[in-house]
């Protein structure tokens, strides 16, 4: 009986609250006595009980939410309630529970010349047996400076810092067949007009497809529409032409290809790239007609064998991707 | 035991005296001054998310078959292991959706409420003596956290992320001279890399960064504490000498819990309702593969403004391919825009001569050369960004993309210059009219205080003006 | 007075139009191919000609204008509709791309303002003209995560990988949420506009199950994240960050800090 009513009063304290011991009088008090806000007291309580109930939420979703189709949701608003609620509840803290003080204050002073000057004085009271310091700094910076150089020299080891011949290398070589992503060889007879083709180098495994060099986007066109520059004349097989899918301003995959079902009123044929819209005109040899790629379009050429394969003749006419330094100095290797 | 808990930590520790002023330490009591804080717990939120994520991502490029009876687009596709763990995590982990969202958002948002504090920091000269080195630590944080969020979203190698590399990699072949070494020295060989790209580029986001971070984070704040924050101008009481704030307890402490809490809070609920880089729906990456309408997260759309908007060249002498295209966008623009903030300070020394210390802030009007020339630099960065959504604009209002583009390359020169006068202007009539008022103000006291000694007036009667 | 005359005129060009064009002069003996003749000469003779034959040259004076009247008097050029089938009419005028409403410029999903039994009608026509029929596709025995991979490498770049539209210099792609699983299969045969056309031995019958049961999937993708915002990526994802996030939290600054003035 004794234990029931203690605990009962003990709830009632609880919830009503105890008024504080006599306050300290005003002069020896070093933060400011403000009244009490009960009105506020109550609503940082009630918002820390809604922060439980929704934490608690969270924990009972994620428990039994099996099959729950908004899961996502429901998981992201308890945990964001409950972490609002607190919010909510420090807030009304800050503002009408704990007092809000304007103090003034010095700054710290802009500098600390007796300091500096003893600092100053230490160093170079130090070095008195230092005669050569000239000579002395010299010899720290080279040998710390190499030290440094050495340390950093492992590193060159991450990548093919000195050797960019790979920038040049390709997969492709005279006689390689021309195959979709399965691995089944293109026919000529394949390759239609107004579509377009991804086509690899054949025998080649997945990594190797994802090299820059590998990948091409095939097109067909009337040859009478063709205007191949010289050095590119007979790139082509009868208007099948074999460009570089990777596109030469920052590499993003040209797949795009502009195909005009009627030719009189429509724009001409091109092949474009999603990221910034370089756009190649594939007759006349991947020139750029739009957008901010600085070189043309690499051409493989390409030729029918006697089965009527499509086989590669050669390699590009120019590196694949986007430009670096020696872009225009090499050929395209195999 | 408030007590016995003071005394336990000071016998241990020594540290009561530190405690007490870090306790009574005074904070301005602004808004804007909050802004910093809010980038602050947001880095919280990324770290505590990022943690969780560490403990679920595959870092490697390896071909799998992906296995996801949950999911039957995917179902059968070949993918690498990272971005197989990131749909798996996403789709069939509870909460893991949840948490890989939150922490996208909160990267958002970090870098939005840095941008905010700087902009606060720069129109009100926080930055000038003895400050610079605050500021300088706060730009390099800007840029590391540019390259983390980069990478953070580029990790999970989908086809838009995939994008967004094979570009930053293009930018890199860009430098002059020794752009092609340098990036293949970086990716171990030439684009899509060798096998130890990924984990390098994972332990760069999940350690290096991170420590650089925290290690400039915790400098920065060290000395703020030191030199004690600026302030406003707000009372006769502040001055350059002395500071008028809030304590640090008990004051602002719930501020600030109160802010990081709500942060959190609000992080969390976009995480959970707003869906954010829905990775699943956009397939794995692969050289050969590209989508329409790839764009990167918002922090980085000026540089794709920027690589659009310039027209179609390569620099050449000769052979010599000497500046890609690429570079101008994606390499000399952010170099530009991040010279200009480190040089600033130095810059506004140079030409104003002010070397004096300055504990108190200016308002933008007060100095409207700093304001005009900020506003000019912001509108240009802006309008080269606005440049890069010039496609969807061109899906959704039907406005021609070419023609936009030509006028972006004109207009991102004369409106800012144009912005940057209008704004000198404003600031310089805002000054006059205060000046204004405030002589006018000092005219009506004078005279009627001369009225009160005369004696025509009972004091306390404004009365009418004399002519 | 102007239909029989339009008639009398096609009965003359047709008579006079010599060349390899099939012969189907005249009125077609099924009653609903005649309905569509006599609606060809209101509709569709002033572009594509004679006999559909196919108009390659500006002519000085123009017909060919229909109810709609938001399709002025134009003279334009259209191409021979010979060999284009049922398949084709039937794509073009249950888009509203045709009647197309103005010259030059790319065919847009507008209203459609034919009836059903004059759409009929209009492809009963031209399907005499030979050509393939109306397809069938069947989405139920297509393979979504296939349609993925093939929507990747053959639509993505236009149309985004979400079907959610997008461009390309010179076009814009449409969104494909309003395009039936029909005028998907018809339009991948077609290649209408600038679009590549994809033929049987490029993407098999099968295949294009697939990819119109992806396409399908895209009007409804799941969002187990929430809100979607519209499945194109990071713009929408910057917006929210700006126009949500930021001015909560601004709000949240503002209301524990202090402002200058008071």
């Amino acid at each position: 009986m004794r234990r029931t009513r203690h605990a009962i009063v003990s709830a009632l304290v609880l919830l009503v609250g105890r008024r504080r011991r006599r306050p300290k009088p005003e002069e020896t008090r070093l933060v400011p006595a403000l009244p009490p806000n009960p009105a506020a007291e109550l609503a940082v309580l009630a918002l820390l009980g809604l922060s439980s109930l929704s934490a608690l939420g969270f924990i009972l979703i994620y428990a039994f939410g099996d099959s729950l189709p908004q899961e996502t949701p429901l998981l992201g608003a308890t945990i964001g309630l409950a972490f609002l609620f607190l919010a909510t509840a420090l807030v009304v803290v800050a503002l009408r529970l704990v007092p809000t003080e304007e103090i003034a204050e010095e700054y710290p002073p802009h500098e600390h010349p007796g300091e500096q000057q003893v600092i100053a004085e230490l160093v170079d009271e130090s070095g008195t047996r230092f005669t050569r310091s000239r000579l002395f700094k010299l010899g720290l910076l080279g040998a710390g400076g190499t030290l440094g150089l050495a340390i950093l020299t492992p590193a060159v080891s991450f990548g093919p810092l000195f050797h960019v011949g790979d920038f040049l290398r390709t997969p492709w070589r005279r006689g390689r067949r021309l195959v979709d992503e399965n691995g089944l060889p293109y026919k000529a007879a394949d390759i239609e007009k107004n579509d377009f083709y991804l086509a690899f180098p054949e025998g080649t495994n997945d990594e190797e497809k994802d090299q820059m060099a590998a990948s091409l986007v095939v097109i067909r066109l009337e040859p009478d529409q063709l205007r191949l520059p010289p050095h590119l004349q007979g790139y082509d097989a009868n208007g099948i032409l074999a460009y570089s899918r990777i596109c030469t301003h920052a590499g993003c995959a040209i797949t795009l290809y502009r195909a005009p079902l009627f030719q009189p009123d429509e724009p001409r044929p091109a092949l474009v790239c999603p990221c910034h819209y370089s756009t190649f005109d594939p007759a006349a040899g991947g020139t750029v007609t739009f957008g901010p790629a600085g070189r043309d379009l690499p051409l493989l050429p390409v030729y029918v064998d006697s089965s009527g394969y499509l086989r590669a003749k050669g390699n590009f006419d120019g590196p694949v991707g986007p430009s670096w330094w020696g872009v225009r100095m090499w050929k395209a290797q195999p | 035991m408030t007590r016995r808990a003071v005394r336990w930590i000071d016998q241990r520790s020594a540290s009561a005296p530190l405690l007490r002023k870090t306790l009574r330490y005074l904070f301005p009591d602004h808004w804007s001054f909050l802004l910093g804080e809010v980038a602050l717990y947001a880095f919280i939120v990324l770290v505590a998310t990022g943690i969780y994520l560490t403990f679920f991502f595959v870092d490697s490029t390896k071909e799998v078959v992906f296995h996801g009876p949950y999911y039957p687009a995917l179902d059968g596709q070949k993918m690498s292991e990272a971005y197989a763990s990131v749909v798996h995590l996403s789709l069939a982990v509870r909460a893991g959706l949840l948490i890989r969202q939150t922490h996208h958002w909160a990267a958002n948002v970090f870098i939005a409420a840095i941008v905010l504090h700087l902009f606060r920091i720069f129109f009100t000269g926080a930055y000038r003596k003895p400050r610079e080195l605050t500021y300088w630590l706060g730009i390099t944080m800007l840029m590391l956290s540019l390259l983390e969020a980069y990478l953070g979203y580029s990790l999970v190698d989908d086809l838009m992320s995939g994008m967004g590399l094979v570009i930053g990699y293009s930018v890199g072949l860009s430098l002059p001279f020794v752009g092609q070494n340098l990036m293949n020295w970086l990716f171990d060989g030439m684009f899509p890399g060798s096998p130890r790209l990924w984990p390098r580029m994972y332990i760069a986001h999940v350690l290096i960064f991170p420590i650089l971070i925290g290690l400039l984070l915790g400098a920065h704040l060290l000395l703020v504490a030191l030199r004690h924050h600026t302030q406003f101008r707000r009372t006769k009481a502040q001055t350059e000498r002395t500071i008028v704030g809030v304590p640090a307890f008990p004051g602002q402490a719930p501020r600030s819990l109160g802010l990081m809490v709500g942060t959190a809070g609000f992080l969390f609920l976009l995480g959970g309702l707003v869906q954010i880089n829905p990775i699943w729906l956009w397939g794995p990456y692969h050289t050969y593969s590209s989508t329409n309408g790839a764009q990167p997260d918002w922090y980085l759309g000026w540089l794709i403004g920027a690589l659009r908007l310039v027209p179609g060249f390569d620099f050449t002498i000769g052979h010599y391919t000497v500046v890609p295209n690429p570079f101008w966008g994606g390499a000399a623009f952010p170099l530009v825009v991040f010279g200009f903030l480190y040089f600033w300070p130095w810059l506004e020394r140079r030409f104003t001569g002010d070397v004096a210390f300055h504990n108190l802030l200016d308002r933008p009007r007060d100095a409207p050369v700093r304001t005009a020339i900020g506003v000019a630099m912001f509108s240009w960065v802006f309008l080269v960004f606005m440049a890069g959504a010039s496609d969807r604009v061109n899906v959704t209002f039907g406005i021609g993309y070419v023609s936009q583009i030509w006028v972006y390359r004109v207009i991102v020169w004369v409106l800012p210059a144009l912005l940057g006068f209008v704004t000198w202007w404003t600031c310089k009539e805002l000054q006059a009219s205060e000046l204004v008022v405030h002589e006018r103000h000092a005219a009506e006291s004078e005279a009627r205080l001369a009225r009160l000694r005369r004696g025509d007036e009972p004091p306390g009667d404004p009365g009418a003006l004399e002519s | 007075m102007r239909p029989v005359l339009t008639l009398a005129v096609l009965l003359v060009a047709g008579l006079l139009s010599a060349g390899a064009a099939r012969a189907a002069s005249g009125t077609p003996k099924d009653p609903l191919a005649a309905f569509g003749y006599h609606l060809y000469g209101q509709y569709c003779l002033g572009c594509h000609g004679g006999n559909a034959a196919g108009r390659y040259h500006q002519p000085s004076s123009a017909t060919g204008a229909g109810p709609g009247r938001a399709q002025r008097q134009q003279g334009g050029i259209g191409p021979s509709l010979h060999g284009v089938g049922a398949l084709a009419a039937d794509f073009y005028l249950r888009t509203g791309y045709m009647p197309l409403r103005r010259i030059g410029l790319q065919p847009r999903r507008e209203r459609v303002f034919l009836s059903d039994h004059q759409i009929n009608a209009l492809v009963a026509y031209v399907a005499t003209f030979g050509g393939p029929p109306i397809p069938t596709p069947r989405p139920g025995l297509g393979n979504v995560s296939q349609g993925l991979a093939l929507f990747t490498e053959h639509c993505a770049g236009c149309h985004q990988v979400m079907a959610q539209g997008g461009y390309v210099t010179g076009a814009l792609p449409p969104a494909l949420v309003q395009a039936t699983p029909r005028q998907v299969a018809e339009a991948v045969r077609i290649g209408p506009y600038v679009m590549p056309k994809f033929s049987r031995s490029s993407i098999s019958d099968r295949q294009l199950d697939s990819i119109v049961r992806y396409v399908e999937y895209t009007k409804h993708p799941v969002r187990p994240g929430g809100w979607g915002l519209g499945y194109i990526g990071p713009v929408p994802e910057g917006l929210v960050t700006w126009f949500l996030a930021i001015p909560a939290l601004l709000g949240l600054c503002l209301l524990l800090g202090r402002r200058l003035r008071g």
